[in-house]
């Protein structure tokens, strides 16, 4: 058995304030969905390690923190949203009692309790019904009212940081806005930071502040989200806007970028993109690119687009 | 629940005459004749005919089968002429030692080889796992009457720590302590290869389950490690151990038959291999059909057992 270890993601570093929407963004294999997994130590191991890096939560570091600390974190004070909603719920248990066990993991009350709480929750994410779904198991519901159980089920304890990742992907496109309208709501509403994972540019825009873009493991661009949709400065994220009709300015460029991201275990030296990249200059694939910093945005290329 | 389990037992009426027809046909069709087996070599015609006369087995073939059923759902299923009394006050005595034997074997294959194979599972590639794969992997590759014949060498015979074969001392046994004694070779030697089995495979059903996003959800729900593995993932993965276990429930049963003949077990196994010596053929007939409808209701339980679990299986 080989023991090569390959980066799928570095130097990887994010932060969001209460009550904040990120919005992380790349194609998949970019590496976005390894790094909300880090967050927790939720990287599958085997094959996944992690070898460096810090998560400060309220300051104190999550990473190679003991399995203990962690795991009253998880879902307690981090919570989890995921994309497929009917494989990221226990298809044996009730959804009632999924629900209460999120809560009965981290505080100590009555299951009689726990399951008052459990319907209270449910309506919280406007479940019709709430009273008598809770007995439902999860194969009984549609793919929206299981994604609403599954926010639900971050909510249980009232955490600071929700990380979604492409929670409605899977969903069709009046139950995915009807879901972005929930998360934005309760954001909103108790202060919420919410870390959301997507390669969709449009959710991005409904939703979120500020946006980090990633290209094969690496942020690529960060900054506001109207700056960067308006003037992006890295050209994988121009091009990335392209592809959005409703958000391309009239262009209507519904091609995908030519090329494929590199894979993980054959990244070339220098800028990652260059391949790919139309204004690539022989000194891209040569060293590391260093993401520079202006004001609030952040980009890593050697010729960012001019700003209009 | 209740109309599935009728349903179930409903579908069972042609298995079970299906195996009435197999037995039968295969006891008329071997060779040698009962009364020839009573009478001896030095019998003559006459004798042979008039006892196959009274045996009834001078009627035709499809007339014997159905006096035979016909009698069987009547609850008589005849008399063996070896022992000279009813063949099923005979295999009711029997397959209660053979019950005792069977089931502990079973209940400790299934605990056994669940229990090694979830923790192979949830430490893959670790030092408990390599250790539990090599013996599941020499449990599986020795026969289980050869197992039988070292233990009872070993722990019997050399050690003298438990006794050879029986089910009960012949002087002052009787009692729990005394059967036990008795039963912990044969049962754990009819148990090993379905152990193996069971671990393979609940390894394999763990792995698989333990891939699944819903055991991540848990996970990063803050559920304890150990609730994870021994709840929500072996209860997933109870879905593919548990038609395994129906399955393995008719090896051991039919694997008993060895053991009881190796440790002078007094089951309906060895009952049958000494039926078939004295073609006695009601009571092997009687004997199989009891054991197959045995293993035929084990196996719907086994499938409730299912249904009641998973709860997207339609009842
Ligand atoms: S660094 Fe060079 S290759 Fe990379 S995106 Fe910028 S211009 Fe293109």
């Amino acid at each position: 058995m080989g023991t090569r270890v390959y980066r799928a993601v570095g130097g990887v570093s994010l932060s969001v304030r209460p009550g904040e929407c990120l919005g992380v963004i790349g194609e998949s294999g970019s590496g976005k969905s390894v790094t909300a997994l880090s967050v927790m130590g939720l990287v599958a191991s085997p094959p996944g390690v992690i070898t460096g890096g810090a998560v400060r939560f309220e300051g104190e570091d999550l990473i190679g923190a003991p399995y203990e600390t962690l795991r009253r974190r998880r879902g307690d004070r981090v919570a989890y949203i995921f994309q497929d909603p009917l494989a990221t719920l226990h298809p044996l248990y009730r959804i009632g009692d999924q629900l209460a066990e999120a809560i009965r993991a981290h505080h100590s009350i009555s299951a009689g309790e726990a399951r008052e709480r459990a319907i209270r929750l449910l309506n919280d994410v406007r479940i019709p019904n709430a009273g008598a779904r809770i007995d439902d198991y999860p194969h009984k519901l549609s793919g929206g009212m299981r994604q609403r159980v599954s926010i639900a089920m971050a909510l249980a304890n009232e955490p600071d940081v929700i990380i979604a990742d492409e929670p409605t992907t899977a969903l069709d496109v009046t139950v995915q806005a009807q879901i972005l309208a929930l998360l934005d709501d309760l954001r909103r509403d108790r202060g919420l930071a919410i870390i959301f994972i997507t390669h969709d540019f449009g959710v991005v825009a409904q939703l979120c502040d500020r946006i980090a873009v990633m290209y094969a493991g690496r942020i690529v661009e960060e900054g506001p989200t109207a700056a960067v949709l308006e003037a992006p400065a890295h050209p994988y994220t121009r091009r990335l806007i392209d592809c959005v009709p409703e958000l391309g300015q009239g262009k209507r460029r519904l091609e995908a970028i030519p090329g494929l991201p590199p894979m993980v275990d054959a990244l070339p030296e220098g800028c990652a993109f260059a391949p790919r990249c139309t204004k690539a200059v022989p000194d891209c694939a040569r060293g590391d690119i260093a993401l520079e910093r202006t004001g609030t945005r952040a980009v890593r290329c050697l010729m960012p687009e001019e700003s209009a | 629940m209740g109309g599935y389990i009728a349903k179930r037992l409903i579908s069972a009426i042609p298995v079970l005459l299906g195996i009435t027809i197999i037995v039968f046909l295969i006891m008329s069709l071997i060779p040698g004749d009962p009364a020839t087996a009573i009478l001896g070599s030095y019998a003559t015609p006459e004798n042979v005919e008039k006892l196959n006369r009274d045996l009834g087995l001078d009627k035709p073939m499809v007339q014997r089968y159905f006096i035979w059923l016909g009698n069987m759902l009547t609850g008589d299923f005849g008399r063996s002429f070896s022992l000279n009394r009813p063949v099923l006050d005979e295999i009711v005595e029997r397959f209660g030692a053979t019950l005792v034997l069977a089931g502990t074997s079973f209940v400790l294959c299934s605990l056994l080889g669940i229990l090694a194979g979830v923790v192979s599972a949830a430490r893959q590639y670790g030092a408990a796992d390599k250790l539990i794969t090599l013996v599941v992997l020499i449990g599986i590759s020795v026969p289980s009457f050869f197992l039988g014949m070292m233990m009872i060498l070993l722990f019997a015979v050399e050690l003298r720590w438990l006794p050879v074969s029986g089910m009960y001392a012949i002087y002052g046994g009787g009692d729990l302590p005394d059967l036990l004694r008795h039963l912990i070779m044969p049962a754990l030697a009819l148990a090993a290869v379905a152990t193996g089995v069971i671990a393979r495979l609940s390894r394999a059903a763990m792995l698989e389950v333990l891939r699944q996003d819903y055991i991540r959800t848990a996970r990063a729900k803050g559920v304890r490690e150990s609730r994870v593995i021994w709840g929500h993932a072996l209860r997933a993965a109870m879905v593919s151990i548990i038609p395994v276990l129906g399955i393995q429930a008719g090896f051991v049963l039919s694997g008993a038959v060895y053991i009881e003949i190796v440790f002078q077990w007094p089951g309906v196994g060895r009952m049958l291999v000494d039926a078939i010596l004295k073609r006695d053929l009601l009571l092997v007939q009687g004997g199989v059909v009891f054991v197959a409808a045995c293993y035929v209701f084990f196996n719907i339980a086994v499938d409730v057992a299912q249904a009641m679990l998973d709860p997207r299986i339609k009842t």
